[in-house]
């Protein structure tokens, strides 16, 4: 069998109601668990762009790829491994107030992990940090003694090394 | 003549305030659609409205439920090589289509479904029969779209039927709120002849064409197995041309049936479950698998492992999803078949293959002894399946179009019938949905009037859609109705008895006199016990010019064979 491992399919497609519902239904029908998902506009007007990040074989993937591809409003489908890709992740860190300003070691936290403060309130401040999943891992570690009110992370977004060359296709 | 001036790409006649409903309506007859299946309903009741109004250009044919809209549909688009359409309301009629959708889809069936839908302010708020049948038909559709504004239409319309029937074709669903029904607007209508996002048909590599040609006459034991694909791309005369330039024995896959005439010296028969023993057996012998038009479903190919390893595969294939799904192919030739066979006839050699074509002969003489035989000229008392298909054969010439359901029946009926042109075997292949022939039938009839057609049924199928006798009595569509009753569900029960120690868990069936019920429904019928009645019964059956049922109850245990068992190897294929 060969191994699983991460891959970031990249769509590109039209901007229309129900096609993350179809979609969404590929992966279903193959029973296939989707780690993270992300849709936004891409370079091209009116063009949108799902970055959806899963592991399976390069074989699977492939044919999943392609009934992506098949899909009337998909433009484009395709799949890379980390190694082509750039990509980040966004995280947002809620800490209670009382902690930046009582605990002297919270600040150094967020200057080592060249993380930004977003908002302080007299209730909370928030922290937000955009990297490797490993990072935004190891600030959740770093500040989770402080108590952590609320934290989330973003899909991944991510842009290949190599051109997709959409403008070509949609010529 | 002014009026037969009409521009190709749609009259672009701006018609000033028309209603939605009016305009769905216009778009179907831009698409030449003469003919629908549906049941109304309330929030597809405007559309209905209008077309009371228009029934001199556009018949609607009242089916008994929906589901028996969408066979029906499918029916007709599979002789017809047409667009169906199927209408329904919101609510359960539209999850009545989803069977039928489900059939088209994966059997690549052009047919377009109109869904009413409850008013666009009540979308989401449990309104009655309100479902949301987008989210429901978005997997078993190609494409599927609501509208709910009048305006949307025409645009909408027009996509609808160029997706259902370009590149591999497919369903597509339609949904219209029943305030966009209502809503006025100025009505234009445009053809719809690219979609920016979608390529129907992949561009043409030479050079895939030429690697192709190159193994193809060095090959040694070339074989072709050939499916719907070359009906689809009505590409049947090039590929006879191909077959008999090239001299390689060609099998079918049950969707494939018909495109080339059964008798031609180079179809060896059909491959899969219940194929023939030559052309399963020699899948694994062959030096070179051609595969046109056909997508390797684990019904034809069994294991995977052991499918064809010894053999270079060249796949002919429109959908590029297909390629390397289940087989890996060595090369793939991409492109609509009737353009690919064009560009590669002239590329390869003349020959004849006699030896190898031998293989099948010898492999055809075991079938016949061992399976054959019996089922067409049986010995036993009780009535073969097989032998009312040969009955059927000498009655038709091979001429009529089979509509076959799904079970032991459809295995025998494709086995079996003869065929002298395409488009003549309709059946439900990749859903197996029972209850498709009775509809499809009546569909197929009307799809080509001027053909006989024979619907082929097991006793459980037929029940399952029966209700379309209504249908049937009141079109007067000259269909003719053969149940194959064995008070079985016959193939359930054959993998009981290989395979469940004969646990008959709920197979058997205690049957009405389904001649009684034909008789109710005012439709001419029979029943056939004895042999010496066989023959008579299916000319009269066929003389008849009207609809006709006629009843054979046969053997109640009997097989059908060969057989791969599920998971086998093609070659692992059982003769008894």
């Amino acid at each position: 069998m060969e191994a699983t491992k991460i891959f970031t399919i990249s769509i590109y497609s039209e901007n229309n109601v129900g096609l993350l519902n179809r979609i969404s239904a590929i992966f279903l029908k193959r029973h296939i668990n989707i780690r993270s998902l992300n849709t936004s506009p891409s370079e091209i007007e009116n063009v949108f762009r799902f970055v959806i990040v899963v592991k399976m074989t390069e074989e699977k993937v492939k044919k999943v790829v392609k009934q992506l591809d098949k899909q009337i409003e998909v433009i484009k489908a395709y799949y890379h491994t980390d190694e082509e890709t750039i990509y980040q992740e966004s995280a947002l860190y809620k800490v209670k107030s009382d902690s930046l300003f009582d605990e002297r070691h919270i600040q150094n936290i967020i200057k080592d992990s060249h993380a930004n403060i977003v908002t302080v309130s007299r209730e909370f401040f928030v922290i937000e940090k955009t990297g490797f999943r490993h990072e935004t891992e190891k600030l959740y570690k770093d500040l989770e003694p402080y108590g952590l009110l609320q934290f989330v992370r973003s899909g991944r977004i991510s842009v290949t090394k190599t051109p997709m060359k959409i403008s070509d296709i949609l010529k | 003549m002014k009026t037969a001036t009409k521009n190709v790409s749609g009259s672009q006649n701006i018609i000033k305030s028309i209603s939605g409903a009016e305009a769905v309506i216009r778009c179907l007859l831009e698409e030449n659609v003469d003919l629908i299946y549906g049941y109304p309903g309330g929030a597809i009741m405007p559309i209905y409205d209008e077309l009371y109004k228009f029934q001199d250009k556009l018949q609607h044919v009242l089916t008994r439920h929906e589901q028996g809209a969408t066979h029906a549909a499918q029916g007709y688009a599979r002789t017809s090589g047409r667009v169906g359409v199927a209408m329904a309301t919101s609510g359960p009629g539209a999850t009545n289509l989803v069977t039928g959708i489900a059939d088209a889809q994966i059997d690549s069936t052009p047919m377009v479904c109109i869904t009413g839908q409850v008013a666009s302010h009540l979308l989401g708020s449990d309104a009655f029969q309100e479902t949301d049948i987008i989210g429901i038909s978005t997997p078993v559709t190609k494409w599927n779209y609501q509208i709910t504004k009048a305006s949307e239409i025409p645009e909408i319309m027009a996509k609808a039927f160029y997706i259902a029937r370009s590149g591999r074709p497919g369903p597509v669903l339609i949904d219209i709120t029943k305030d966009a029904q209502f809503d006025t607007f100025d009505f234009s209508y445009k053809k719809c002849t690219l979609v920016r996002s979608y390529k129907a048909v992949p561009e043409i590599e030479m050079n895939q064409i030429q690697a192709a040609a190159d193994i193809i006459n060095q090959a040694k034991k070339p074989f072709i197995v050939f499916g719907q694909g070359v009906i689809l791309g009505e590409a049947e005369a090039e590929f006879k041309a191909f077959v008999e330039k090239t001299g390689i024995p060609a099998a079918w896959t049950i969707l494939g049936l018909s495109a080339l005439p059964t008798d031609h010296p180079s179809n060896v028969g059909m491959v899969g479950m219940h194929g023939n023993y030559g052309p399963n057996m020699l899948t694994n012998e062959c030096d070179v698998l051609l595969a046109m038009g056909m997508r390797f479903d684990d019904r034809v190919t069994g294991n995977l492992e052991t499918y064809a390893k010894q053999a270079k595969v060249i796949h002919f294939e429109i959908d590029p999803a297909e390629v390397n799904k289940n087989v890996m192919a060595d090369v793939a030739v991409m492109g609509n078949i009737k353009e690919t066979l064009t560009k590669i006839t002239p590329l390869v050699e003349e020959k004849s293959h006699t030896s190898w074509f031998q293989k099948f002969k010898d492999f055809d003489a075991i079938e016949y002894e061992k399976v054959i035989k019996n089922e067409l000229n049986p010995i036993k008392e009780g009535l073969s399946m097989g032998e009312v298909i040969k009955e059927i054969n000498n009655a038709s010439g091979g001429d009529a179009v089979i509509v076959s359901d799904v079970g032991q029946h459809q295995m025998i009926a494709c086995r079996y019938a003869k065929f002298n042109q395409s488009k003549s075997n309709v059946t439900s292949g990749g859903l197996g949905t029972m209850g498709f022939a009775l509809p499809a039938a009546l569909g197929a009839k009307m799809g080509a009037p001027e053909r006989e057609v024979v619907a082929i049924i097991g006793d459980g199928g037929y029940q399952m859609t029966i209700q379309e006798l209504g249908t049937i009595f009141q079109t007067q569509a000259a269909v003719k109705i053969v149940v194959l009753n064995n008070d079985f569900l016959g193939m359930v029960r054959q993998w009981q008895q290989l395979f469940f120690d004969k646990r008959y868990a709920s197979t058997e069936m205690v049957n009405p006199d389904f001649v009684t019920i034909a008789k109710g429904y005012f439709i001419d019928a029979q029943r056939v016990t004895k042999r010496e009645d066989l023959a008579n019964a299916v000319q009269n059956m066929m003389a008849s010019k009207k609809p006709y049922f006629l009843e054979v109850c046969v053997e109640k245990e009997n097989n059908v064979f060969p057989m791969i068992p599920s998971g086998a190897s093609v070659s692992d294929i059982r003769l008894e």
